[in-house]
């Protein structure tokens, strides 16, 4: 599988790695040169220095033959644009964005893009973890 | 009417005291607590402190009673989200969106926000026609960019100088609109006659202006 990461943060570095330690090739898109030091140094994937809403840097990623993109830069977004020139335009058939707004990602997933939000999935988690759950009743 | 604009730079600002001073109702949004203080000693109490890409900032804004929101930020993907919001989420009828960086266009464009305005655009427009009287200004794109209306100016070895408007080798899907000679407008017909020294402003569709170029401007 070819994959586009847009973002090398901690998620988009880690999520790289893993991908590429599993055989599929790995692009990622990065505009701060700084942002590269979370890559393992062993990552042998493409690294395109840019931003991911620019299709310039897009087409030099790949996108016409990536067969996923991932949009994990930590601007909401950027995230949500670069994903629907993804979807859109060059109509990569698996297309992931993050958005750390629940609302943001309410309104998106409305649109029809598919979006993951971490502030929802750590809620969530947090929730189900406190004993006040089982009772029904606060402290 | 009342207008929302999303970035209190210099075009956010200028555009908020233009639209007051025709009367109309303002609300600008300004990301920058600082700056939204210096803002409001120039317009008054007509500036919101707050995020204008972020929904609640949005939904409190009064978005939906809201008949155009402009968003001239400086963060394309900033404009192009708040626009797409504004359409798509709280039905507003008219958005206008700035576009930083021109090779962005597309993208707006593409993702249904028809309506925008880049300043890099505009300024290199108005050079290529200082520079040379065979270019093609776009006045304004229809159909999301589909169809343009643009205005060419004849030179002297235009090869339609002294032609009527029959005579021109005109690409199909082009309607000429009008011929600006001087302060004169001439509607034209078939037999008008077109000079050098005039500017044509014709509808012609994308994909056409090349053709349109050669056949009314020089070389």
């Amino acid at each position: 599988m070819r994959v586009i990461i847009i973002g090398c943060g901690r998620v988009g570095a880690d999520l790289a790695a893993t991908l590429e330690s599993e055989g599929h090739e790995v692009t990622v898109v990065e505009k701060d040169r700084l942002a590269l030091v979370h890559l393992p140094e062993a990552f042998q994937g493409r690294i395109i220095l840019g931003t991911g809403i620019d299709d310039a840097v897009l087409r030099r990623a790949g996108i016409e033959t990536a067969d996923a993109v991932v949009a994990v830069t930590n601007l909401d977004n950027t995230n949500v644009v670069a994903a629907q020139i993804a979807k859109e335009k060059y109509k990569v058939k698996t297309v992931l964005a993050r958005t750390f707004d629940p609302r943001l990602q309410e309104i998106y997933r409305e649109f029809g893009l598919e979006t993951i939000c971490p502030t929802d999935i750590t809620v969530k988690l947090i929730h189900d973890s406190l004993p006040a759950k089982a009772s029904g009743k606060g402290a | 009417m009342y207008a929302i604009i999303v970035g209190g730079g210099k075009i956010g600002f200028y555009l908020a005291r233009t639209l007051l001073d025709d009367g109309h109702e303002v609300l600008l949004i300004e990301k920058d607590a600082d700056h939204t203080h210096r803002l409001e000693e120039g317009l008054g109490d007509v500036v919101m402190h707050g995020n204008g890409a972020d929904v609640r900032v949005l939904e409190r804004s009064g978005i939906g009673r809201a008949d155009v929101v402009v968003a001239v930020t400086g963060y394309d993907e900033d404009n192009l989200v708040v626009c797409q919001m504004a359409k798509r989420k709280f039905g507003t009828k008219r958005v206008v969106a700035r576009v930083n960086n021109p090779l962005n266009e597309d993208t707006f464009r593409m993702l249904g926000i028809d309506a925008t305005v880049s300043s890099t655009r505009i300024i290199y427009s108005l050079l290529e026609e200082e520079v040379g009287s065979n270019t093609l200004v776009c006045l304004a794109a229809l159909a999301r960019g589909r169809l343009e209306i643009v205005e060419v100016s004849l030179s002297n070895e235009s090869p339609a100088a002294n032609k009527a408007v029959k005579e021109l080798r005109l690409p199909v899907d082009c309607i000429l609109m009008s011929v600006i000679r001087g302060d004169e407008i001439i509607v034209p017909r078939g037999d008008t006659v077109v000079k050098a020294g005039d500017a044509i402003v014709a509808l012609v569709r994308q994909g056409g202006q090349e053709s349109l170029r050669k056949a009314i401007g020089a070389s």
